[in-house]
């Protein structure tokens, strides 16, 4: 850690930082007010699928560079997971070098025009910023300058593309292509090996393609990252179960030599109450599947998917998020949260909770859901909901929500989505014997990411259950280096 | 990739399709299913793997033109290619040597059915074949089926073809006549619903492979949950087949049409749009 600190203070020190911080009196710059993002208007962006948030243009972008004041100890940087160097990118930006600022970011981060979309900034870098903890005031807007930053690179024309190292000849393989996948895929075709991505789905991306909204993350900017990964060489493989259409025995007699276990959280929890398993009633990954991925009410696309007028979203995560605004797109006059705790307690980004507020989402706190009441043929048209209150914090710190006895009322509903949570993939570990996994059904594994098996690493939400998009990509990384550690030694044996 | 090589018409409605794909050749066991798209727009379907031919490294998949995904499926000539194939999928069937086998199918469930009996005649059982459907042109691969069981009974709701009646009668004869150790159902739900009901009332263990609505085939979604002995089974990865004593049918079939309006009115557009 000292010597981190030391490499942050010796960056500090370079002239072009120095020279900047004498542009403007640190006093003048925290009295500058945060920028706002630019979004398109609440009652238009809930008739439509394009990007809510616009992006800084290159004024804003400088403007809101100047309140960062380029701490000596630079606390953001311990809020970032994968340790992104903050203030030096903000500087670049400061100077109008944003070319310079986008290539200090994927120093560290391979995918900055995602993370900086979808990272919980609020609990991360801005979380730890010296406005947040020390002056009480918003924090600089680091997540909107990552994301200015990719975005200008992107629309450059000059995307820097990783150079691939010379090839090694050695094949190692990833099993899902979502954003763990992607992050490993990159730094190991930067080491020289012969990558390939193994992807049950017909299309690349993971969550990142079939969870995730365009409305917040459009498809083109995964597919940019998808494609740069292409041209250093990486070989990507649709439709291919591992454990089914192969296994990993198979695969390493067809050479490889090892493997990245990146199968995600894929499973929907449900919450087993009566009336479940009427039709109109969904799981946020089947609803969002055929949105998203299958292009349902797009038209061309064959796909189904059901529309209502009154639609009731169960959880108060990102995916509860995501599903209740996508039902407000497609035409619902009431698009229901229903949560069993507070609005604080939510676990989704609070930009998005404050988007999903402005675009006209009813909030239900303190509710939740003990049975449904289908029709004759088996739809849904009633949901019987229970009041909730507060009582003592539980082990996770939040305070616990208990039943109000006798509260319960009904509510109609044309469709429900639960998205109250998911479970890991249990493919891979029920078709590899002898790989260890934890009660949860997580894969276990050492400080290199390497499990039980010596050839097979595994990162991201099949390791940490239900987690974010930067974790994920952060595993990626370090597998990347555990597994050439792997392989470099066995070599030499 | 996934290139079509044969296709043989059982019936106007019924196609049979031989498909270029390796690996799922090598690797695809009897009850194994795979996830079908067709086109860059087009729909996940399940499709049971009705055959393989791992040297070649073939499959055999048997359609049914039900709606439009089907219908796309069945238009597709030897030489094309489809989009996506994904699997082999599923559990596969528990095959053991148990004595007498019952095996019952639905009109085109007896794709699904005959590398089932294939297996259970090659480990050492007898195997008694009750095959139905509406009327003698949707009888399909008889003569299969024959190969792989000591006795076949040919149902036809007509009468147009072996003797008349619902495959439950042709089923319930066999019980009367001697012991049957397990019975195996596959076809339309409501024809394993009543099947299941036979075969409960004789206390026979029965498998019957369900058919639900699927998305992504690996568990994903839970488009294809189901309530079996109380608890809420994903078909996709649980199954596809269950034991029938113990599904919940009803709401098998309220599920299954989920999307019915939709459906018809899509295949309705679809085919105005073919003529
Ligand atoms: C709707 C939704 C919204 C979210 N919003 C946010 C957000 O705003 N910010 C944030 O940080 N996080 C968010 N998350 C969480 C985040 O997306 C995940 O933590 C992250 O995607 C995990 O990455 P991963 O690479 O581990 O797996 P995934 O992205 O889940 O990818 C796993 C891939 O592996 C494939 N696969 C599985 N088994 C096999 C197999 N046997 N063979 C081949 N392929 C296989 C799957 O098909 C899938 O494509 C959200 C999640 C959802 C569902
Ligand atoms: C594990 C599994 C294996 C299957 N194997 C085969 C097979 O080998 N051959 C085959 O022809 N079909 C098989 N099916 C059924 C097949 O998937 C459906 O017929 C297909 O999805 C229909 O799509 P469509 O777009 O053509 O029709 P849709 O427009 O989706 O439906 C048209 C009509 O068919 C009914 N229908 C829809 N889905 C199903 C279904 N899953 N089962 C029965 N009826 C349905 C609907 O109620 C509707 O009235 C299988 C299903 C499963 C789950
Ligand atoms: S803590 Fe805030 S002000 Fe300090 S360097 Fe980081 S972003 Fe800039
Ligand atoms: S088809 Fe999606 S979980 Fe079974």
């Amino acid at each position: 850690m000292e010597n981190l600190k030391d490499f942050y203070k010796k960056e500090r020190a370079e002239e072009w930082r120095a020279e900047i911080r004498k542009n403007i009196k640190t006093k003048e710059r925290t009295l500058l007010e945060r920028i706002k993002m630019p979004a398109q208007d609440p009652d238009v962006r809930n008739h439509n699928r394009i990007e809510v948030n616009l992006g800084l243009d290159e004024k804003l972008a400088m403007e809101e560079a100047q309140r960062c004041i380029d701490c000596p100890n630079p606390t953001c940087i311990s809020g970032c997971p994968v340790g992104i160097f903050i203030p030096k990118f903000i500087k670049k930006i400061e100077i109008g070098d944003f070319l310079g600022a986008a290539k200090v970011i994927k120093e560290t981060n391979s995918l900055p025009a995602v993370c900086g979309r979808v990272c919980p900034q609020e609990k991360q870098c801005e979380a730890n910023c010296f406005y947040t903890i020390q002056l009480q005031k918003p924090p600089v807007a680091i997540g909107f300058l990552e994301r200015f930053a990719a975005d200008y690179e992107r629309d450059s024309g000059q995307m820097a593309i990783p150079e691939a190292g010379e090839k090694n000849g050695i094949k190692v393989a990833a099993i899902g292509s979502g954003p763990a996948s992607l992050a490993w895929a990159t730094d190991m075709a930067r080491f020289g090996y012969d990558v390939t991505v193994f992807e049950a789905l017909h299309e690349l991306g993971g969550v990142l393609k079939y969870g995730i909204p365009g409305f917040r993350l459009p498809n083109e900017i995964v597919d940019i990252e998808i494609n740069n990964l292409k041209e250093m060489g990486v070989k990507f493989v649709t439709n291919f179960v591992v454990g089914r259409t192969a296994t990993i025995d198979e695969l390493r007699e067809r050479g490889f030599e090892a493997f990245f276990v990146a199968s995600g959280a894929g499973l929907p929890r449900f919450m087993n109450i009566p009336g479940e398993n009427y039709t109109g009633i969904f799981s946020s990954n089947e609803y969002l599947t055929r949105i998203n991925l299958m292009g349902a009410t797009l038209d061309g696309y064959d796909t189904p998917v059901t529309l209502g007028d009154n639609v009731a979203v169960i959880g108060g995560g990102n995916t509860a998020m995501d599903s209740v605004r996508t039902a407000k797109r497609l035409g619902a006059k009431r698009a229901m949260i229903i949560y069993r705790r507070t609005r604080e307690e939510m676990p989704a980004r609070v930009e998005e909770v404050e988007h999903a507020i402005e675009e006209g989402i009813e909030f239900m706190n303190l509710n939740n859901p003990v049975k449904y009441i289908g029709d004759n043929n088996g739809r849904v048209k009633k949901m019987l909901l229970q009041k909730m209150e507060l009582g003592e914090p539980d082990a996770s710190g939040r305070r616990r929500p208990i039943p109000i006895e006798g509260s319960e009322y009904e509510v109609d509903v044309d469709v429900v989505i639960v998205a109250v949570g998911v479970s890991p993939n249990p493919l891979i570990p029920s078709s590899v014997k002898g790989l260890k996994t934890t009660k949860w059904g997580t894969i276990k594994v050492n400080d290199d990411f390497q499990s039980s098996i010596e050839d097979i690493f595994a990162g991201g939400d099949i390791v940490r259950g239900g987690a974010t998009v930067i974790l994920a990509m952060g595993d990626g990384r370090n597998a990347a280096v555990g597994m050439d550690k792997y392989i470099k030694n066995k070599i030499k044996k | 990739m996934n290139k079509i090589v044969d296709k043989i018409f059982f019936s106007e409605n019924v196609v049979k399709l031989v498909i270029e794909s390796p690996d799922i050749a090598r690797n695809r066991k009897p009850g194994h299913f795979v996830i079908v798209k067709t086109g860059k727009k087009g729909e996940r379907i399940p499709l049971t793997i009705a055959g393989a031919d791992p040297e070649k490294g073939t499959i055999n998949l048997v359609i049914q033109i039900v709606g439009v995904t089907s219908h796309k499926i069945a238009s597709l000539e030897v030489g094309d290619e489809i989009t996506d194939i994904s699997g082999p999928l599923g559990k596969a069937t528990e095959i053991e040597k148990v004595g007498t086998v019952l095996a019952a199918a639905g009109g085109v469930g007896t794709a699904p059915l005959l590398p089932i009996i294939e297996a259970m005649k090659k480990a050492g059982n007898r195997v008694i074949t009750v095959l139905a459907a509406r009327n003698k042109d949707l009888i399909i691969l008889e003569d299969e089926v024959r190969k792989h069981s000591d006795e076949v009974i040919i149902m036809t709701d007509d009468g147009s073809y072996g003797k008349q009646g619902l495959v439950t009668h042709g089923m319930e004869e066999v019980i009367k006549n001697e012991k049957i150790d397990l019975s195996i159902a596959i076809g339309p739900a409501i024809m394993m619903k009543f099947a299941s009901l036979l075969t409960k009332k004789y206390d026979i263990k029965t498998v019957v492979s369900l058919n639900t609505i699927m998305v992504d085939g690996t568990g994903m979604c839970g488009a294809c949950r189901i309530t079996v002995g109380g608890k809420t089974k994903f078909v996709c990865v649980d199954g596809p087949e269950f034991d029938a004593h113990k599904v919940d049918f009803d709401e098998m079939l309220m599920r299954l049409s989920g999307f019915k309006e939709q459906e018809a009115a899509a295949y309705k557009k679809y085919i105005a749009e073919l003529s």
